[in-house]
């Protein structure tokens, strides 16, 4: 296979866009996506983890596929990303404490995203090489901000309009999404 | 550090918030000493788990992914009863592939399918270009004798349903593989022709495959996975067929 | 056992009916949408997912007295990767068709937080038999939840059931049922139909009460 980086790119940001085609990192999606000023934060952080996580992954696989210890792989990643996102939220402390409270709980459940552990695994199983992995998470990320920032600027602007009160919350979150994903389909083979 | 005593049966039974509130106080840092204690034994007993896991399964999993290569091998060449796996060294060799390691560098896998009596009833390899939604990996049958693509079936794809997914069902997108022309030049360097697919109903040489029409990006997408495939593994494997004729 | 039978069931229920994961909670999204094109997607994710649940929320009881505050995440990923990736190889050994069509998703239950959640609100402080039939029923739960998507999805999507063809050959499958919009569909008709029915059972009580002072 010989995907270049650009193709990776656009296929991970739009054509198979984490959270809308491949259904990746919904949690935070549904959970973080009501206002537009946490929403795009959470997205470059969630970014961050990922392009780390990712490099960490393509370091870790090598050394891992050296022992033949294919089957620590899971669990090593996983140790990885959690350790990753600790980092983070330190630097962040350090460097920025109030985008640091503004992110609060949101921080360490980038841990439990499954988008972050997605890159890693995804990566792996289609033997990207360092520069396809690492166009792929950041591809990934952009795509996973993209579809947060949309949400949210969709849902703040619902919360002035008149909604039947018995669609309100996550039903209603989840019909918007799905009309995004609708219209994300409309990417496909745009990558090809 | 103490140990906080054991929840009494009665307390099971109130919801878990009561019961964090009986739990006595966990003191507010603990000393390292238990901290290494506790994460060294979770991780022996998740080692030992998950060793013991993959040396349980290992049997299994190698005899279904067996099974799987030989019926997807079978069903693009029907004759087949047994296969051999080779690899196709960059230099131009080939030689078998033992083991479930990773191919060598720049190395191209394929399979020798047997009939019956042991002779070479054709070769099947896996090819996979990027198509509408994903990539769509296909295992092609090769004919030493017509030089040509006996057969096509898919190993992987995430193509629409009712629209990509055709290339398995249509018939008449079948029909391009009873004998597709993937001849050398006289060389050995390259294929003769390009394999490609064209727009529906403009095929006019064999070496063309005719699109879906309505999935011409997944009909291209399997063209491409057979050219490029082809492209490397036939210059190496051609003239090395006599080493396959026969079982070995 | 005896004495605390009742609240045995409780436990279970919790996670079956009133604090479903999938229709309550809202946890677990991402399996929920992703695999639940064909019923026997759900089951099998379902299946997987509650194995997990279970061994792993007993191994985090049995060690919840000796593990420190400060490492238990540490403790509880550990031990959920460490099933995930039995499971894992469990299905591999299986059926291989199966797990290719659960991709990615098998090691994903990781990240679930259905079962992290459980570690760190139950698990952690409740002994095993208790903890392991609290996820238990969080298990079924999760699982209902996936059947009740996979169905739909799979009945109007493809127009089959169990791989069994429904209709005659008239019925054009609902495509977009299967793709990932549908899964967003699906999910939001889903709750709204839960809140429709919350909201009714409200109404009636309230009529009850009226009706009850009123005869007062």
């Amino acid at each position: 296979m010989h995907e270049s980086a650009f193709q990776i790119f656009i296929n991970a940001l739009l054509a198979n866009n984490f959270v809308l085609a491949m259904f990746l990192g919904l949690c935070p999606f549904l959970g973080v996506s009501g206002r537009l000023d946490t929403a795009f934060p959470m997205g470059v952080a969630t970014t961050f983890v990922m392009l780390v996580a990712s490099l960490c992954a393509y370091g870790l696989n090598l050394l891992l596929g050296y022992f033949h210890l294919e089957f620590l792989r899971l669990i090593s990643y996983i140790v990885i990303i959690a350790s990753a996102v600790q980092l983070v939220e330190m630097v962040l402390k350090k460097y920025s404490p109030k985008l640091f409270r503004a992110l609060g709980i949101y921080l360490p459940l980038i841990t439990t995203n499954c988008a972050v552990l997605g890159v890693a695994l995804f990566q792996t199983a289609r033997e990207y090489d360092f520069v396809q992995s690492v166009t792929f998470s950041v591809g990934g990320g952009a795509g996973f901000t993209l579809a947060l920032v949309l949400m949210a600027s969709v849902r703040e602007r619902l919360t002035l309009s008149n909604v039947p009160d018995l669609a309100q919350g996550t039903a209603l979150s989840l019909m918007l999404a799905g009309i995004l994903s609708l219209s994300f389909m409309g990417f496909a083979g745009l990558g090809g | 550090m103490t140990e906080p005593s054991e929840p009494s049966v009665s307390a099971a039974k109130v919801i878990p918030i009561a019961v964090a509130g009986a739990t006595p106080p966990v003191p507010p840092a603990s000393p390292t000493a238990p901290m290494i204690r506790t994460l060294g034994l979770v991780s022996a007993i998740c080692g030992l788990i998950i060793v013991g896991a993959y040396q349980g399964t290992y049997d299994a999993v190698a005899a279904n992914k067996r099974i799987a290569t030989e019926r997807a091998v079978f069903k693009v060449i029907p004759a087949a009863q047994s296969i051999a796996e080779y690899v196709a060294l960059p230099g131009g060799g080939i030689e078998p592939r033992v083991g479930a390691g990773d191919t060598a560098p720049g190395g191209v896998k394929f399979f020798a399918a047997y009939d019956a009596g042991g002779k070479l009833a054709g070769i099947a390899a896996e090819g996979g270009a990027k198509g509408y939604a994903d990539t769509v990996r296909i295992m092609f049958g090769y004919a030493p004798d017509c030089q040509c693509v006996v057969g096509i079936g898919v190993v992987a794809m995430r193509e629409t349903p009712g629209i990509g997914d055709k290339i398995i069902t249509d018939k008449n997108f079948l029909a391009n593989f009873n004998a597709l022309d993937v001849k050398l030049k006289g060389d050995l360097s390259a294929l003769a022709n390009e394999v490609r697919a064209v727009k529906h109903g403009a095929k006019t040489s064999p070496w063309q495959i005719d699109a879906i029409a309505g999935a011409t990006i997944t009909s291209r997408a399997v063209g491409r996975a057979i050219n490029d495939s082809a492209q490397v593994l036939l210059p190496r494997l051609v003239p090395n067929l006599d080493k396959l004729r026969s079982k070995s | 056992m005896n004495p605390s039978a009742a609240g045995t069931w409780d436990e279970f229920m919790e996670g079956v009916w009133r604090q479903n994961p999938v229709f309550v909670m809202v946890l677990g999204m991402c399996p929920t949408l992703a695999v639940t094109v064909s019923v026997v997607n759900a089951l099998s994710m379902g299946v997987s997912t509650m194995l997990v649940l279970i061994a792993s929320c007993g191994l985090v009881s049995m060690m919840r007295n000796i593990t420190p505050k400060e490492v238990r995440i540490a403790v509880y990923i550990v031990i959920i990767a460490t099933f995930v990736t039995v499971v894992d190889y469990a299905i591999q050994a299986i059926s291989l068709k199966l797990y290719d069509a659960l991709g990615a998703f098998i090691q994903l239950i990781v990240v679930n937080c259905i079962i992290l959640g459980r570690a760190e609100a139950h698990a952690a402080k409740n002994p095993p038999l208790p903890a392991m039939i609290n996820a238990a029923g969080m298990g079924i739960g999760f699982t209902i939840g996936l059947l009740a998507l996979g169905t739909v999805r799979e009945v109007l999507g493809a127009g089959t059931l169990f791989g069994v063809t429904l209709f005659g050959a008239g019925f054009q499958p609902w495509v977009i049922m299967v793709l990932p919009p549908g899964g967003f569909f699906v999910l939001g008709a889903w709750l709204l139909f839960f809140s429709w029915l919350e909201r009714r059972k409200l109404r009636r009580r309230q009529a009850k009460l009226v009706e009850a002072t009123q005869n007062a």
